[in-house]
This record gives structure tokens, sequence and C-alpha cells, in this order.
């Protein structure tokens, strides 16, 4: 190792770029920014090894803001892009940036993909269950009967869940939060950042302008308590003002159901512990809604597997990581070749 | 290799007729290894020092159901004493290992031609499953050949009785039989197909075996067996080619080969990123296994993402490079115009195939041309080069990694589906003496901006991701001019676009002025060709000068730009002719460009141009 001197401490102003936001004011991307800029400095990674890569949407904006080196591409094509950036150096810190449009309905392949292929990249998944760049459409994570310029009479389509989908395209870190959390969003990007591999973290984000309060039966204040679980590996799935509530398996079925500790003879020890590497637990707490069921936040699913770009880079050997390249003329002369002399005679090559 | 040697060693039994050159044809059935067979043929045939060209023409389903015209493969080689350019107009010998075959191939024997069938393949079903009304053996239709129905079927059996194969596993070794066979009509040496058999069935000696026995028993039929119809032995000289060391190479090869030589000459890794589509697959391929050589390569899940990640490789400060086919380019489109925005570098390869949408993909067309240059939303100006033979493909690989690095631009390289699969001798390069091209990341950091670019060039630096200091961000908005920010001011988009259109005419500074291939710089008629139309035209214009004709040959490896002197030159021609295997393409972009009466001769069938097609259209206008 080299001997280095420690960098001068940096704080969340140190990766404020100098460019004006131009988000509306209110707007829930302002916390999820803020709470980037916080976490960084704690990461230590120097702000030239971070890359910031976006689609096309609101959120896809965010590396204009930030002081690192940013990519803001085009719909949808954000992590199919970042995968080439790890493809050519897997020593940057890359983070996507993504919106439920950009990801899930114009982008859905590419992320399905990154999330198989476990690049090792941190996606943030902005979703505000509705189109805030072109006006109001529904998404594709809009719920049904949704009305918006484009779905007059209602949306009739069934939304998707970002954080089910991408439990089903295999990801090995599957983490929720909300744009007004600031404390629990650093600690999933701490989470997130610390995974090697896809790290998924999906943000409930207000759209205060086209879908406000879209998410306010779970995340206003007065009715959080009841409406949220936050999970936590090796604890007991608890929430509730009174952390008296619980979460078990229903008796003879595989479904969850929501108990009351100290009530019917149910004790702390009935309600079930969160696992965040169990992949079948990830998936019912991913599905879990108001208003019978509080909506799971924390990170739902962490099972690491080896990354795209190592297992990539174990496979060809350290001879072609950054050693001299093989010459290429033995390459050509491999194989059947002939030599024709002067006059045009052929001899034993 | 000992396999020259022993070509010349060969006992030749009776007397040969030496003949200039020769086209062969094989054909049968998907599952008959028609390829292999031709391709064996071919390095046999290279390995004597005979010119080459080859034509492999097969269909895209991979195994049509046995027997049906639409499953027939064929492989067409050229080869001779003299400089051969094209796989040849008419075979004047087809190898048709069904009914089948034969059907599809028959109209383009030349007449008076050899025709060999497979008598053991006559049933009257297969008959009848090729749309014959009757037997053609018997019935006339084959009058105007020179035909010997030989069981070929049979003959392999019976050589193979020995090894205890299934018939089925017999019968997939008729090709080496029938190659036997060819292999004694021509004087080759069969060492250099007896060690790839060897090599290739390492691990069922038994299969090698079998198939090197029907290779010998192929042979033996032909020394020993009094055929007549034209089945003789036939000598043909070396060509005098170039001294040097040679190898055969098909245009994939030759062009995965020659990005990476550009890479390396640039001092860049390459990530090629790829979606498999016939006829691009091949370039796939053969890098995949180049880790050594700095070469990533990644499947990406479509083709957009193919494209995606090849950028993203190129902002993370590789050389990215992408490929494909027609209808994957079109998916490939907006991306390759935020590659424009952004200016990064990007090679963008091509292989063009016939039609729209799916097309015919095994078959080739020069359709793409309008798709290269303009196909993008908005003023989005790429660099467009053309390969015009298999082995130019090294060279045009090269240059396309030049272009792109040195202006920081997508460059796309068009090359087909005939020039993709086509082999041809190919004197070996040594790259150590190719001139190194290197690229330089921007290390300035005084007065440091994104958009600072090379006042010569117009190139904006290229800054690695990872370099202090250099924190930047750039994206698909429209960039201020000066800072990189985001701009919406109209002045500004005004420069912007004339920057990216103007960065690219500059190219044409730094291409070489065009050439005549054949010819005068002036006269009655050029002869306008790009792409691999290269050989028929080549051919042509050779055979009518020879005939006293007053036509040139002009070919364009630079599309777009278009050479400086191009319009100068093309004014010295009284009549200026394009041939295209596409309905205008080129000849729109010269009439536009230069406002000159130029002709076209558009020919869409997915198949290449004769030398003759390309007389006649001259010859119809000279002598008028």
């Amino acid at each position: 190792m080299n001997v280095t001197t420690p960098p001068k401490k940096l704080t969340d102003k140190d990766f404020a770029s100098d460019q004006e936001i131009r988000w509306c004011p209110g707007c829930g991307d302002y916390g999820v920014l803020k709470a980037l800029q916080r976490t960084l400095p704690e990461l230590g990674v120097p702000r030239e090894k971070l890359v910031f890569v976006s689609g096309i949407g609101c959120s896809s904006r965010f590396p204009y803001y930030m002081a690192t080196y940013g990519f803001h591409t085009i719909h949808g094509r954000a992590p199919a892009i970042a995968t080439g950036i790890k493809l050519a150096n897997r020593d940057l810190d890359v983070w996507v940036i993504s919106g439920d449009g950009d990801g899930l309905s114009i982008g859905g392949n590419h992320l399905l993909h990154a999330l198989r292929r476990n690049v090792d990249l941190n996606i943030l998944l902005f979703n505000n269950e509705i189109y805030g760049l072109t006006k109001g459409q529904a998404s594709p994570t809009s719920r049904p009967g949704t009305r918006s310029p484009s779905t007059p009479g209602g949306s009739v389509d069934y939304p998707i869940s970002a954080a089910r989908f991408a439990l089903g395209a295999g990801a090995h870190f599957v983490a929720r939060s909300v744009d007004t959390l600031q404390p629990h969003l650093m600690e999933m990007f701490r989470r997130a950042h610390a995974h090697r591999g896809t790290s998924f973290v999906e943000i409930f984000q207000n759209c205060l302008v086209y879908n406000d309060g879209v998410f306010a039966h779970f995340t206003d204040r007065e009715v959080a308590d009841d409406a949220q679980i936050r999970v936590k590996h090796g604890e007991p799935l608890l929430f509730g003002a009174a952390q008296d509530r619980g979460l078990r398996l229903k008796p003879g079925s595989l479904e969850l159901e929501v108990v009351k500790v100290g009530e019917g003879g149910v004790g702390v020890g009935d309600v079930l512990v969160h696992d965040e590497t169990s992949p079948v637990l990830a998936m019912m707490l991913a599905s879990l809604t108001p208003p019978a069921f509080p909506v799971a936040l924390g990170v739902l699913y962490c099972n690491p597997g080896a990354c795209y770009e190592d297992a990539l880079a174990a496979q060809a050997g350290p001879k072609a990581a950054d050693g001299p390249k093989a010459n290429l003329n033995a390459l050509l002369r491999r194989g059947a070749t002939w030599t024709v002399q002067e006059g045009g005679r052929i001899a034993d090559a | 290799m000992v396999s020259a040697i022993a070509a010349k060693a060969e006992v030749i039994a009776a007397p040969r007729r030496e003949v200039e050159s020769v086209v062969v044809r094989f054909a049968g059935d998907s599952g008959d290894g028609i390829q292999l067979t031709g391709s064996q043929f071919t390095m046999s045939t290279a390995l004597v020092g005979n010119d080459l060209a080859t034509f492999p023409d097969f269909p895209a389903e991979i195994r049509a159901p046995v027997g049906t015209t639409f499953g027939v493969s064929a492989f067409q080689i050229n080869f001779g004493a003299r400089r051969i350019m094209t796989p040849g107009d008419a075979p004047d010998l087809l190898i048709a290992l069904n009914p089948a075959a034969l059907k599809v191939n028959l109209d383009a024997v030349k007449a008076g031609g050899t025709i060999v069938i497979d008598t053991g393949t006559c049933t009257a079903r297969n008959l009848r499953k090729a749309g014959f009304a009757g037997n053609p053996l018997e019935d006339g239709t084959l009058a105007p050949f020179k035909v010997t129905g030989i069981d070929v079927s049979r003959h392999t059996e019976e050589a193979l009785t020995r090894f205890g194969l299934s018939q089925k596993d017999m019968l997939r070794c008729k090709n080496m039989w029938a190659l036997g066979l060819v292999y004694w009509m021509y004087g080759r040496s069969r060492q250099a197909t007896v060690d790839w058999l060897n090599r290739k069935f390492a691990k069922r000696p038994e299969i090698a075996e079998a198939n090197i026995a029907a290779l010998n028993a192929g042979h033996a039929f032909g020394e020993t067996a009094e055929m007549g119809g034209g089945l003789s032995g036939f000598t043909v000289r070396p060509a005098a080619l170039d001294a040097g060391l040679y190898r055969t190479v098909s245009g994939s090869e030759a062009l995965a080969w020659g990005l990476v030589a550009g890479a390396q000459l640039a001092g860049l890794k390459m990530v090629f990123s790829s979606y498999p589509i016939t006829p691009a697959s091949s370039i796939l391929h053969t890098l995949a296994p180049l880790r050594d050589y700095g070469v990533t390569t990644f499947q990406a899940e479509d083709e957009i993402a193919a494209v995606c990640s090849a950028i993203g490789a190129s902002y993370a400060g590789a050389l990215g490079v992408t490929s494909s086919s027609g209808p994957g380019i079109a998916l490939k489109t907006e991306a390759i115009g935020l590659a424009i925005g952004t200016e990064l570098p990007l090679v963008v390869v091509d292989s063009q195939r016939a039609g729209p949408s799916t097309g015919m993909p095994t078959k080739t067309e020069q359709s793409d041309l309008h798709q290269a240059v303009f196909g993008r939303n908005a003023d989005s100006p790429v660099a467009v080069i053309a390969a015009r033979s298999p082995s130019d493909c090294f060279e045009v690989a090269i240059e396309a990694v030049r272009l792109a690095t040195k202006y920081m631009t997508p460059v796309i390289l068009l090359t087909d589906g005939f020039v993709a699969n086509a082999a041809e001798p190919w004197r070996i390069p040594d790259v150590d003496t190719l001139p190194s091209m290197p690229v330089f990341f921007a290390t300035e950091l005084e007065g440091f901006r994104p958009t600072r670019r090379d006042p010569e060039t117009q190139a904006r630096e290229w800054v690695l991701p990872g370099t202090p200091g250099m924190e930047h961000r750039i994206g698909g908005l429209e960039r201020d001019f000066d800072t990189g920010n985001i701009s919406y001011d109209p002045a500004n988009h005004q420069k912007m676009t004339d920057l990216r259109i103007g960065k690219i005419a500059g190219i044409a500074r730094d291409i070489p002025a065009q050439a005549v291939e054949a010819g005068n710089p002036g006269g009655r008629l050029a002869v306008v060709g790009w792409g691999s139309t290269f050989g028929p035209i080549s051919r042509a214009v050779d055979n009518l000068r020879g005939a006293g004709l007053d036509v040139s040959h002009i070919h364009l490896r630079y599309i777009w730009p278009l050479p400086a002197n191009l319009g100068d030159l093309l004014a010295g021609f009284e009549h200026v002719l394009v041939p295209e295997m596409n309905a205008g393409q080129l000849i729109t972009l010269l009439r536009s460009r230069y406002l000159i009466d130029a002709e076209g001769l558009n020919k869409v069938s997915g198949q290449p141009f004769k030398i003759s097609e390309i007389e006649a259209a001259v010859r119809a206008r000279l002598e008028a």
C-alpha cells in the first residue's frame, strides 16, 4: 500500500456544484440531494472517483448539482451507461439516479439486467408515482384509478412495485426510504455504498405539483408510526409508537399478519425477526401495503454475491488487467499461413 | 506449414489441364456442412498460392427441413493464377449434395459448366420436395451442362463401414467425400484438412478418422474412376501476389483485429459491446477471447444497452465500440446522438444486410448509407467510412479508431454481409510498424473547462473521470459553448450546431485526396463505388479498359465527409455511373453535393453484383 496523507475532511458543501437547482420549490428531490451530500463525506471516497449517471426526468437532473463527475444521459439508459463505465474502470464509485418512469418504464430492461448481473452500482430510484417532467401523466407505479392528462378516466393498469421488481430481477441489495427521512436516507446510502454489487434503493418522493401527498397515508407525521415499519436485520419486526405491534407468519399459511404484543398471548418472541438475507421474507415485506399493513422501510434484502466486473476480471486473469498488452502480430500469424517469395513462389511459412 | 510443400509433391496421375481461374460452388442442405467444406477448400487453395475470393451464401434458418429449397446453403469460391477480385459471376463447377441444392443453384451455373450431383439423394420424394416435375438427370433439364451423377451417399457409406457408425453419422461425412473429390480435381493436398479434422475432433478420434476416410475415398474416386462429363484434373498455378507472409482472412476477423490494433495504437483499452445479430455477431465472437489484448467484450441485453455501455466505457476512458446490423443500428440511433452531443469517441460497426425491418438477415445489401449519414434526429453529423473488401476491414477499423479518438466523435463503419463473411488471402501486416496514434487525456488543470477544445480539430478534450480537480458534468442537454453548463440560449445553440457540423466537415482536411483506382483522372466515364462493390467494379473496369474503353474506377472509403477533391474529380468525366446494392443512396449524396448528373446502377437482390452486370451498364453508356 502506498502511504498517503489523509485528505482534508470534506463536508456536504464540498459535494454541491455551482449550478442553480431547478427543481420546483418544495420538491422531495431536495431532501434526497441533501441526504446524499451529507453522507458522501463520511464515505471517504475522493470526489474525483465519484460518478453520478442519470437518465431523463426530474430526478435525473441530479448529477448537475453534484460537484463530482456526472453524466446526464438519455431516457432509461443510465444503468447501461453506468455498466459501461464500470467495464472501463472498476475503481470509479458509480451512482445511478433514476425515477419510476425512467427506471421502470422506458428503462425497465436495463434496470432488470443491471440488477441480475450485479454490477457494482448504487441505483437510487426516486418513485413519485407520476411523470413530473412531462407534466403529470400516469407512471408505471401510479395506483389504479390515477387521474392524469393521459388517463382522464383514471388509469386502469396495475402498477409495478419497484422493490418487488428488483427482488424478482435477482437484486442482491434492496432498500427503501422516504425523501423526508434524512437520517434514515443517510443510513440507507451508507448501507448501499458498503454493499459490493448492485444496490437498489427505492425512495418514496413527493411530487408536490402533480402528485402531492400520494404517500401521505404512511409518511405524514401523524400516521407514520402506525403505517411504517422500519426493518433492521436481527431485530423483531415491530412498529407503532409504542413498538407494540409486530409481524408474524399467520399460522398455517405463508402470509404475514399484524399482531399486538401482549394481546391474545402474543409475546415479543412470537414476532418475526428480520433476516435481510431471506429473499422470501424480503418479498413479503416489499409486498405490504396500507391500510392492512405498514409500509416496510429499511434494508429489505442484502445478500452479497460476486459482482459482475469482479467476476469478469477474475476470469480474465491478471494479464488482462493493466499489464502490457499481448502482441497482435503473434495472433495474426496463428493458424495456416504461407509465404509468397519474390516472383510468386510459395514457400513454407 | 508442411502442407504447401506436400501440395507440390503430390503425384498427379493423369495429365492435368491448366486453367487460369475457376469458380466452384458447393451446395447442400444447411446441415451438410457446406460452409465448413468451403472454408477448408479455401484454406487449401490459399496454401498453394492461388489468389481467391469467397462468397458464403446461406439461409437464416439454422436447420431448415431436410431437402427443402429454403434450407440450401452454398459456398462459392473463385481462385486463380491471376488477381481475383470477386467470387465469380457464374460457377464452372457446381457440387450439389441434394436435388434442392441443384434446383436453387442451377440458374447460376455457367453455360457448359460442370455439375456433380449426389444421385443417392435423387429419390422421387426429394426431387418433388425440391420442386422438380420430373427427374432432371433424365428429362433434359440439365442439357446445357456437363453432368456427372455420383452416388456420393453410397460411396461415403461404403468407405465408412469399418467405423461402426450409424447411417446418419456416416452421411454427415458426405461433405468430406465431396471435398476429397474436388481436392483431386484441382490437385490439392489433403493434409491441412486432415490436420484440421484431427484438431477439431481431438476428443472424438473415431469421428476424425471417419471424416478423413471419407476425404481420402473421394480423392481416390477421382484418381481411379473414368468419369467424363467435365470431371478431370486441372492445374491452377499460383497467382503473382506481392511477396510476404499470408493467411486467409474474413471481413469480420480483419475488422475485429483492426479494432484491436487501433485501440493498441491509440494506447487504449477497448470495451466492445454488442447484441447478437446476423451478420455482425462474428465480430463479437472473434473479440471475446482476446482479453489479453486489452479487450473487454460485453454481450448487452439489447442493442440500446450495447451502444450505451460503449458510450459509458468511452466516457470512462476506454475505446467504446459497438457493432450491429441495420435494424440494430436503428435502435442505437438515439444513443449515437448522445455521443455526438457529449462529444465522446465511439466506433459503430454496421454490417449491412438486406431489406427493411428484419428483411433478409443473411443476404447482403448496402442500404444503410442514408441511415449512417442522416439517420438521427436533428443536425447530428458523424463520420462515416466503408470497407471495400475483407482485408480492407483491418485498415478501415484502424482509421475508424483514429477519427473517433482524434475528433471525439462517433464514427460509423459500414461493412455488409458479403464483406463480413467473405474471405481472401491477406498479406499479414506488421502491426509494430503501424504509426501510433496516441490519445491524450486532459491534464492541464489551469483554466479547465469541460468544453476546452483542440483549436485545430475542434475536438473536445477527453477528461478521464478519476482526475482530481476536473470534476464536471456532461449530458444530452445543449451545453454552453464556453462553460459546458446547460444552455437554452438561441445564439449558443446555433453556435454549437455549427461547431458540430464544422468539426465533422473538417475531417476532410485529414483524409487522403480521392484517388482513381484504375484509368485516368478524367474522361468519358467514371464508375464510382463504395464498400463491397469494389471487386466486381474493379474487374469490370479492368476488362473494359482492356477492350479499349475509356472508363475509370473511383472507390470511396470516406462517405462522410467526402474527400475534398471529389467534386472536381467527378466533374472531369462525361458520365458518372454509381453501382450500389441499394435503390440509390450514394448517388443521392453525390448529386445533391456536387450537382452532377450521375446515373445509378442499382441491385437489391441480396446478391453481390456480377462483373458482367457492371460491364453491360458501362457499355450501354459508352457504345450507345
